[in-house]
């Protein structure tokens, strides 16, 4: 791990995989919001692992099994967590027919709209000097995104650009709902959710509040 | 022998006074000359008023583009350029380049300083890389840059005479104000309100760049540099510890209070006037307490620093109502008698008018009528409230709580007004404001303190305010002795361009679509507009050379209004899912950096 001018951890792509966290995890540096991080994703990680290489991003919403909305229609289960997650491994959006929302789709919203917004633009529609990322998502893989959210991006000097993002791997405002703002994201980009305010969902579950509670190192 | 010495000490003072060497000379000399355009905000007393009359009610229907130029940087471009001389100064976002401009020979590059600057200070500037402008005095122009460094740069050649680094981008502090050179000192603010910066207004000396006094926004007494019995808060004394007292723990050393807008100054007072901004988090349960002096009009004195008087507008913050905005200084009857006023128009949506030399509080009313997050505020001299506004259970974010979705609260938190500077013109007694006409849901929640990283602490969505024209800002007049709006014009989208008056009656203004518009300063008919490359967050300016007046503004959309009004806004009450009820920014305008310059042709 290298840490740039503004003492912010730059990670490598390949360490952001579980790879090189355990790697670090072993060597005993693994700082408390990358590890929160790991904590926040347990079966995105561990399933990442076993089904490399991950699927490039698909296509849009579809009907799942159950007669709700997912990414591609795929079948997805639900963990104690509240997170709905595709067979590949990858979390997604499940929004049931009367519009119910999972919890994971909502925080998204919520942490999106404090975090991001100000340069992405309300609703992922970008702004005049950040990217619609309502659009991004549908080219950008989940290892793209955690990656780019872990490590910032610079796009520097292109004519009209210097777009710089920051390196969020430190912020535990960001780090901890990793997970809730891709899957929010995800379900703009794939038309599942338009710019409306969720509004039916499904509660927080105690295994998330626990595991938030952990996340930032407060008590439960 | 008593007397001879007393004599000598009166002739040194007058030797003292005589020195012609103060900053303000020279700033006070060029601002008085209508020709040029010597400071951001038009003079010391930030009212945008020019004593030019060529271009006028009767014919500025005639108007034509003149020349152009391009910055070439593509990020907002707010401020204007400053005319001395024969000489024009334009500065950009970004990496905040500034171009010397021969106006004797067809606005040819005479030098230019593009400073370099770490590109990691992009991402900790909240909102946009925007800069207000530069400043000017003795011979110096002054860069404030996005990084924080102060740069004073001969205005003959370009040449750096000295820097100097005001804060630490990797703490979040960064800079987007001009600044303004007093006596023989530059005013100097921060921003990071959005990273949980404690901020200051520092001194520095004009000549070297030494810093001369810091004063923050909270903390300890001997940091804000108050004196608890010679300050005063609406005439009686602030008392000690009168900022620690309105926090818990140590909240307050990362407790914001920025101070990125505008600063006027009295010479005759003596005084330096500016607002600090919103404190740090935006979620009220974190930080219980007024949190004072964050929300807070300032009158420091610029040789010691310390406060003459404060007042807080908004104690508690609970919807991020940055006092920031200008304070105009203007000398006006009140109830007959003439008096020495302050005007301001906050965020939080009401003009206030203050007695500039006591601090006294005169009028507050709203100045749209759509804001609702207060009834009024209280002007009850004996009622322990007083000055206080008086806060609507059913719009505070802090009485609802964390984690509840607090509905249909206005203004947004872009406020009724923003930056964008107002106007006076001393021929019809009226403001003229640009103003935003958006609401907004804003839900709080429980976040964390990382140094450098945004700590916000709400969700919030923003929408045209609902059951009115259907449109984001209007433009108005206003009456400060009064506190009524005389009319209002809406706009489609918030009027983020500061307002120039003139005495030809003509008031000016840019708007987001990229209009550069011309009203009449009494009834506010339109008379003239003309649609720039992009979209105006720029301030109008004039000047006139070799005979001839001149308007000049910056185009180049973004900062604050770039998010979300690019995208366009929901209207709640449409129905979910209603996308394009208002159609967007991105369907009017794109990106620019370019300078228009205006004149009635021969």
């Amino acid at each position: 791990m290298m840490n740039d001018d503004y003492g912010r951890p730059i990670l490598r792509m390949a360490q952001a995989r579980l790879g090189g966290l355990a790697r670090m995890r072993l060597a005993g540096i693994v700082p408390a919001a990358l590890l929160a991080a790991c904590l926040a994703a347990p079966v995105a990680f561990a399933q990442d692992q076993q089904a490399a290489p991950a699927p490039a991003a698909t296509t849009g919403v579809g009907t799942a099994p159950d007669g709700s909305k997912t990414e591609g229609g795929q079948a997805a289960t639900k963990d104690d967590l509240g997170k709905y997650t595709l067979e590949d491994g990858r979390p997604t959006y499940h929004i049931t027919n009367d519009g119910t929302m999972d919890w994971f789709t909502y925080s998204g919203y919520r942490r999106y709209h404090a975090e991001c917004h100000v340069c992405h633009g309300p609703d992922g529609m970008g702004s005049s000097y950040a990217p619609a990322l309502a659009n991004s998502l549908k080219t950008m893989t989940y290892e793209e995104f955690t990656e780019t959210v872990v490590n910032g991006k610079q796009n520097v000097g292109h004519g009209t650009a210097d777009q710089v993002m920051p390196a969020f791997g430190q912020n535990l405002n960001v780090m901890c709902y990793l997970d809730d703002l891709y899957i929010y994201l995800k379900a703009r980009a794939d038309g599942a959710l338009g710019r409306e305010r969720p509004s039916k969902r499904e509660d927080k579950t105690k295994a998330y509040g626990a595991n938030e509670n952990q996340c930032f190192g407060r008590p439960n | 022998m008593r007397k001879l010495a007393y004599a000598a000490v009166l002739s040194m003072t007058a030797a003292v006074y005589a020195m012609p060497a103060m900053a303000n000379d020279s700033v006070l000399a060029i601002t008085k000359d209508p020709k040029q355009w010597g400071i951001q905000t038009g003079d010391y007393a930030n009212t945008r008023y020019s004593k030019l009359d060529q271009i006028n009610a009767g014919n500025v229907g005639k108007l034509q583009v003149a020349w152009g130029f391009s910055t070439g940087v593509l990020r907002g471009h707010e401020g204007g350029p400053l005319v001395i001389g024969d000489m024009m100064y334009i500065h950009t976002p970004f990496p905040n380049i500034v171009y010397a401009l021969d106006l004797n020979n067809e606005g040819r590059i005479v030098w230019k300083y593009e400073p370099k600057q770490d590109p990691n200070v992009i991402p900790v500037m909240c909102c946009d890389t925007v800069n207000r402008g530069l400043a000017y005095a003795d011979g110096i122009i002054f860069l404030h840059q996005a990084d924080t460094t102060l740069v004073a740069l001969d205005a003959k050649t370009g040449e750096k005479k000295w820097s100097v680094v005001n804060g630490d981008p990797k703490k979040g502090e960064t800079n987007t104000a001009t600044v303004m050179p007093v006596k023989d000192k530059v005013i100097v603010g921060i921003s990071g309100g959005e990273f949980g910066v404690r901020c200051h207004v520092t001194a520095y000396d004009i000549k070297t760049g030494k810093q001369i006094w810091r004063g923050y926004s909270m903390g300890p007494d001997s940091d804000i540099l108050v004196d608890p019995e010679k300050t005063t808060v609406l005439g009686k004394p602030v008392g000690k510890d009168s900022s620690l007292k309105t926090w818990e723990g140590d909240q307050w050393k990362i407790g914001g209070g920025c101070t990125w807008g505008w600063y006027s100054y009295d010479p005759e007072a003596n005084l330096v006037y500016y607002g600090s901004g919103n404190p740090s988090t935006w979620n009220p349960s974190q930080r219980p307490g007024d949190n004072k002096w964050s929300m807070t009009i300032w009158a420091r004195d610029p040789d010691t620093g310390v406060a003459k008087w404060v007042y807080q507008m908004t104690p508690h913050d609970e919807w991020d109502y940055d006092g920031v905005n200008e304070m105009i200084l203007t000398d006006q009857e009140f109830d007959g008698k003439p008096r020495k006023l302050l005007t301001h128009f906050d965020r939080n949506g009401f003009g206030y008018t203050l007695d500039r030399i006591s601090g006294d509080l005169l009028v507050a009313e709203k100045y749209d009528p759509a804001v609702n997050w207060a009834t009024k505020v209280d002007m009850d001299r004996s009622s322990p409230t007083f000055g206080r506004p008086m806060v609507v259970p059913q719009f505070s974010t802090a009485q609802q709580g964390e984690d509840v979705n607090t509905k249909g609260i206005c203004p947004a938190a872009l406020g009724t007004k923003d930056q964008q500077p107002g106007a006076y013109s001393p021929k019809t007694k009226l403001f003229y404001v640009p103003t935003n006409h958006v609401c907004m849901d804003y839900e709080p929640f429980r976040v964390s303190y990382t140094a450098g990283q945004p700590y916000v602490g709400a969700t919030l969505s923003m929408f045209p305010a609902p059951n009115s024209h259907g449109g984001m800002g209007n433009f108005i007049a206003w009456d400060n002795t009064k506190g009524k709006i005389v009319w209002s014009l809406p706009e489609p989208f918030s009027v983020w361009s500061g307002a120039l008056a003139t005495a030809g009656d003509v008031v000016f203004y840019g708007t987001l679509e990229g209009y550069l518009k011309a009203v009449d300063a009494k009834t506010g008919k339109e008379l003239y507009k003309f649609k720039t490359p992009s979209g105006i967050i720029g301030n109008v300016t004039t000047y006139e050379h070799k005979g001839k007046q001149y308007i000049a503004i910056l185009s180049g959309v973004g900062g604050w209004a770039g998010i979300g009004l690019a995208a366009g806004l929901t209207d709640p009450n449409a129905g979910l899912g209603a996308v394009g009820g208002y159609a967007a920014l991105s369907n009017y305008t794109n990106l620019g950096g370019q300078l228009t310059v205006f004149a009635i042709p021969n």
